[in-house]
């Protein structure tokens, strides 16, 4: 039990992250905390891609002529590596559109909390 | 002769994106034409590919050269083709509605709106081509920002709406992300065909449990399954209506595409019934949200809150035949997801006839003035309500008539029901409408309309401002009656064709 | 009896469609009312020709089939010529031509508003009606029962009053809810049986079921077709559909919409269910049970209308039912009673409703109250409703007598004296009901004097045919629609599917 609890201790963190970030999307007021807790949560899956590729004693994919090709067991899988830099870009491009949202929103509304927003687009 | 084909599309449509800002820097109204024919393009392209699809079967392309499960994989079969042919007729009527309507509802911000729409389109095609999953989750991220930004672009509200559209589409695209990276680790691929080979041999591994409720909670929320769909009726109504009536036709179904596309054609009909109730669930779901959305419908005052909810109810007919899991059920599906797009589409754009005509489109404040003002529209919606309420020969009635076949095949009579009542609670918001665009006396006149009946004539667009209004409107609104006539022919010659395996 | 032989043939087709390619000549002649009337006139003299021309195929046994193209894999939009078929499509484009006549004169007369609307929905409506008749399957048959349903609405709540809105709505709920019912019914029928043709005897062959599920699924066909059929208590959207102009009352209540679902009842205890069935499960006791009671009721309802118009509208509730009565009791005599009072009824009640409409364009007079001594100044009009009362009341020599006593004698073939005391009820009940109008407008006095005399003649003409034809028909069943022969071969080919 120990063993499955501290063998996996990444998966815990990255699942703590994942909460925190799911509990800022939905009981933060102001829209600028959820959008900090969008970004924990997608970090939070990053992390899990990259965690998962990890291998003991197996070195970053890059080709190293010390290691060579012939085992390609020693170099940690850099499929997860690519994939994670594009969802890296997805993720910045999200939060840059969030953040121009939320300018708008402010202009339009002069403040950034939900419960205020939400009287007020109900009167307007 | 066009062995590429698959890719054309998707990049015709990125490449118009992107060229759109650069060409329209001197001249804004070059948007507007640059757009037209690239959507044009892609009609073309994709009735191309959808007729070499049904002759010579499936068309893959590969990326750079690489072969899955190495490289990315574009694969047109006869469902992918199929549906993004739908996605681009629909998208070509809109757009070409598009130009009287941006003018008045989005002024001076023509080129954003249609370089976004363009980037919608892109990710819509890939979405539907691609056979890589992650590929997927980055056309489904182009896809879903492109809609944000359309979203946001309208009135005031807009971008309150589109803000919470945006942190819950980014969950529902993560729980995606994080359901392929559990397939990825357990199957070590990415390639559809290839999971889909792969996972038999690794029966009862939780994970791959796991990634399905992962995938398909990410594409509820997409799709705005009920009770995932809390996004979806402010943003389709605070959005300008020519975006509504892009999105709304093919937003949440290209989701409904993708949860078929993965639930049947990646991890197969056996392993979904046998591992997880998954089916059962999203059939009960979707039967709550048609009869909710249905209800929440007819309770609202604004035509466009009222067509978003009524979108609520309708996605909820597509999860009814996902759900059912078997082939008339499966059909009746695909069948919705054409019929539909076509459906909210033209009334979508009746509504922003309605409110380009009168500034508004609450419903209290309809009255038979508008058959004078708006003959063709209003011909048109009724079409398109009869179609909503499922009366034949309209389309609507078919993909119905599939879904209660196949509702009565599993025996689940609760699901007849629920199809049933709702036809009827559609005819009720519905009717509601039509009650008083034809018969509710205007209110303040002299008794005397003001356009003699006997002037009517035909042929002529009176009231209508101009005939980039009123055309997509009809050909949409009266190509459901086609649809309608027409539909075995779809089911037997595209539906039919892959049925998934196992069902 | 041998099986009809079936050939391919447009002619149904034609007939069909005939008055939906009217309806945008009406509407493109939106401007000239001589033209629209026109064109009206020419598709309902054209569609009754054409409908006439397969009658003699018919009788003889050869029945003329055509198919559009598959509608659902495995369905066909089919539409077959049988005997039955031509039966109703007789009745239906015949008397269209008159009503035509008649409209024209009544919308003259009243100045009707939107009277394009008016003539186009009318011209769809017919259409519809046809294609109930000569439809092959049950897909088909929905399809056009659908169809009819909505190109009736605007008839119904052609004067906009907030009486007709009202109407319209109830129309709606009923015959929407009755819609999907038969939807469900129709896909239910094609997951057990297969296929939806109809075949004379049943369709179901050698399907088994359990007792529950046949009831469920009758239930469900009888809530489908009984609503247009007016079977209480689906009955009350028709007195309040009333508030339609009297022409569309006059051939689509009493006529097409109404004869429609009497029409899909006989379909579905004679063609789909088949009477082997229907016996087995004890389903036609059931059915009769609930045409005796609505016989009854609606008869003494009709007692307590004032309004001309829902007094026979309730009369229609009743008299429909025979023809179900007829249906359920499944003898070869009450087939044919039942039948020939599709016909029977067909010309009388559009006869009086005609009168009404007379009585209310020339004298606006719509309360029974109100029309001492009319029969003074309109003897031609009171003339022709008094024979048509007299024959709904089964006196003869008037055709309601024919159908009334084939009734009779089915019920005692059945075995069966309950129904016969129903029908002898009804009868006096009916005679009850329209002695009053009748004593009214002869032998009492105006109280004011008229100032107008009898309607136009577009008016008078065609209700003094309809009540001639249903004299003659009285006198001679066969007269040129062989109407008796027909209903004969019908219900010898549901009766025979016994032994098949």
């Amino acid at each position: 039990m120990t063993d499955f609890l501290l063998g996996h201790f990444v998966y815990w963190s990255i699942i703590a992250l994942l909460i925190i970030g799911l509990y800022g999307m939905m009981f933060k007021n102001n829209l600028a905390k959820k959008l900090i807790g969008m970004i924990i949560f997608q970090v939070s899956i990053i992390m899990f891609y990259v965690a998962s590729a990890v291998k003991w004693s197996a070195t970053v994919p890059v080709l190293d002529p010390a290691t060579g090709v012939a085992d390609a067991a020693k170099y940690i899988s850099p499929l997860q590596h690519c994939l994670m830099l594009t969802a890296i870009v997805v993720g910045v491009a999200t939060s840059g559109v969030a953040f121009s949202l939320a300018i708008l929103i402010y202009r339009n509304y002069k403040t950034l909390e939900e419960s205020d927003l939400l009287e007020h687009m109900k009167s307007s | 002769m066009l062995h590429n084909s698959p890719a054309l599309v998707p990049l015709l449509l990125l490449a118009t994106a992107i060229s759109i800002p650069l060409l329209a820097i001197r001249k804004e109204k070059v948007a507007y034409p640059v757009t037209m024919v690239a959507s044009f393009g892609s009609v073309i392209l994709s009735s191309y590919n959808v007729s070499h699809v049904l002759r010579n079967g499936p068309l893959t392309y590969h990326f750079g050269g690489w072969f899955p499960p190495i490289g990315i994989e574009y694969v047109l079969d006869p469902l992918s083709s199929f549906v993004a042919l739908v996605v681009n007729v629909i998208a070509f009527f809109v757009l070409w509605h598009s130009s009287g309507i941006q003018k008045r509802e989005i002024p001076g911000k023509s080129v954003p709106y249609y370089a976004l729409a363009m980037l919608f389109l892109c990710g819509a095609n890939g979405i539907i081509v691609t056979g890589d999953l992650f590929n997927l989750y980055v056309f489904l991220e182009i896809f879903s920002l492109a809609g944000y930004g359309l979203i946001g672009i309208g009135e005031k509200q807009a971008p309150v709406a589109s803000f919470r559209y945006l942190i819950m589409g980014t969950v529902g695209a993560s729980f995606y992300l994080l359901g392929i990276g559990f397939l990825y680790i357990v199957t070590g691929s990415l390639n559809m065909a290839d999971v889909r080979n792969i996972l038999p041999h690794i029966p009862g591994n939780p994970a791959v449990a796991a990634a399905l409720s992962l995938i398909f909670l990410g594409m509820g929320i997409k799709m705005a399954i009920f009770p995932l769909h809390g996004w979806l009726p402010d943003a389709y109504t605070y959005a300008p209506s020519t975006s509504s009536a892009l999105i709304a036709p093919i937003g949440t179904k290209i989701a409904a595409y993708v949860l078929i596309r993965i639930l049947f054609f990646v991890f197969g009909v056996e392993f979904v019934s046998r591992s997880l109730p998954i089916t059962d669930l999203i059939a009960w779901l979707s039967a709550i949200g048609i009869l909710y959305g249905s209800v929440m419908a007819m309770a609202q005052n604004e035509m466009k809150r009222m067509l978003a909810y009524s979108s609520v109810a309708q996605i909820g007919y597509i999860g009814l035949g996902i759900g059912l899991a078997n082939p008339l059920g499966y059909i009746g599906a695909v069948l919705h997801i054409l019929n539909h797009a076509f459906m909210k589409g033209s009334l979508f754009l009746v509504a922003a006839n309605l409110r380009k005509k009168t500034g508004q489109s609450d419903i209290a404040k309809l009255d038979a003035s508008l058959r004078k003002k708006l003959p063709w529209s209003m011909a048109a919606f009724t079409v398109a309500a009869l179609s909503m309420i499922g009366l034949p020969p309209t389309a609507g009635f078919f993909s119905k008539w599939y879904l209660a076949l196949g509702a009565i095949d599993r025996g689940k009579w609760v699901f007849l029901a629920v199809i049933l009542v709702s036809s009827l609670l559609n005819a009720v918001y519905f009717f509601r409408i039509l009650e008083k665009v034809y018969l509710l006396p205007p209110p303040q006149t002299t008794g005397e309309d003001a356009v003699p009946e006997a002037r009517r004539g035909w042929g002529s667009v009176v009231g209508e401002e101009q005939y980039s209004l009123m055309l997509p409107v009809v050909i949409v609104s009266f190509s459901l009656l086609l649809i309608g006539l027409g539909n075995a022919t779809i089911v037997k010659e595209v539906i039919q064709r892959v049925i998934p395996l196992g069902m | 009896m041998t099986s009809p032989e079936i050939y391919s043939s447009a002619l149904p087709f034609y007939a069909v469609v005939v008055s939906l390619i009217a309806m945008p000549l009406i509407l493109l002649s939106s401007r000239h009312a001589t033209l629209r009337e026109f064109w009206t006139l020419a598709a309902s003299i054209v569609k009754f020709s054409l409908v006439f021309l397969l009658l003699p195929g018919a009788l003889a046994g050869r029945i003329a089939g055509f198919t559009f193209w598959e509608i659902s894999p495995g369905i066909a939009l089919a539409l077959k010529a049988d005997q039955f078929g031509v039966f109703f499509a007789l009745i239906a484009s015949g008397l269209w031509i008159l009503t035509s006549i008649y409209s024209i004169g009544y919308v003259r007369g009243l100045k009707e508003h939107k009277q394009t609307r008016y003539f186009a929905s009318f011209a769809v409506c017919l259409s519809a009606t046809i294609g109930i008749a000569f439809s092959a399957n049950l897909l088909t048959f929905v399809f056009f029962y659908e169809i009819l349903t909505i190109a009736t609405y605007p008839l119904v709540i052609h004067k906009e009053t907030k009486i007709a809105v009202a109407a319209g709505r109830k129309y709606l709920v009923y015959t929407l809810t009755a819609g999907v019912l038969l939807i469900a019914a129709t896909a239910w029928t094609y997951k057990i049986a297969g296929t939806l043709d109809f075949r004379a005897g049943g369709l179901f062959g050698d399907a088994s079921f359990s007792p529950g599920a046949i009831t469920a699924l009758f239930l469900l066909f009888l809530c489908g077709v009984g609503v247009k059929a007016a079977v209480m208590p689906l009955h009350s959207w028709l007195p309040a559909a009333m508030a339609a102009p009297t022409p569309v009352s006059a051939l689509l209540h009493a006529v097409a919409v109404v004869k429609s679902g009497v029409f899909g009842v006989v379909r579905v205890v004679g063609f789909v269910f088949g009477p082997a069935l229907m016996r087995q499960f004890g389903l036609n006791i059931f059915l009769a049970t609930v045409a005796g009671a609505t016989i009854i009721l609606a008869s003494l309802l009709a007692f307590r209308q004032d309004n001309l118009k829902h007094r026979l509208a309730y009369s229609t509730v009743g008299h429909l039912s025979y023809i179900v009565l007829g249906a359920a009791l499944i003898s070869p005599a009450s087939l044919v009673g039942g039948l020939l009072h599709i016909a029977n009824h067909a010309t009388m009640k559009i006869t009086l409703f005609f009168c009404a409409g007379a009585i209310y364009v020339r004298h606006h007079k719509e309360k029974i109250s109100e029309l001492d001594g009319i029969g003074r100044v309109m003897p031609w009009t009171m003339g022709a409703f008094t024979l048509a009362a007299i024959g709904l009341a089964g006196i003869p020599p008037v055709n309601g007598f024919i159908s009334k006593w084939q009734l009779g004698l089915g019920s005692l073939q059945a075995g069966e004296l309950l129904p016969l005391a129903v029908l002898v009820l009804s009868g006096i009940l009916n005679a009850g009901y329209f002695a009053p109008i009748i004593f009214r407008a002869f032998l009492k006095t105006p109280t004011v004097p008229y100032e107008q005399g009898e309607a136009a003649p577009a008016m008078v003409i065609p209700l003094v045919i309809t009540a001639v034809l249903s004299l003659l028909l009285g006198l001679d069943p066969d007269l040129f629609f062989h109407f008796h022969r027909l209903a004969v071969a019908v219900s010898g080919s549901i009766l025979g599917g016994i032994g098949q």
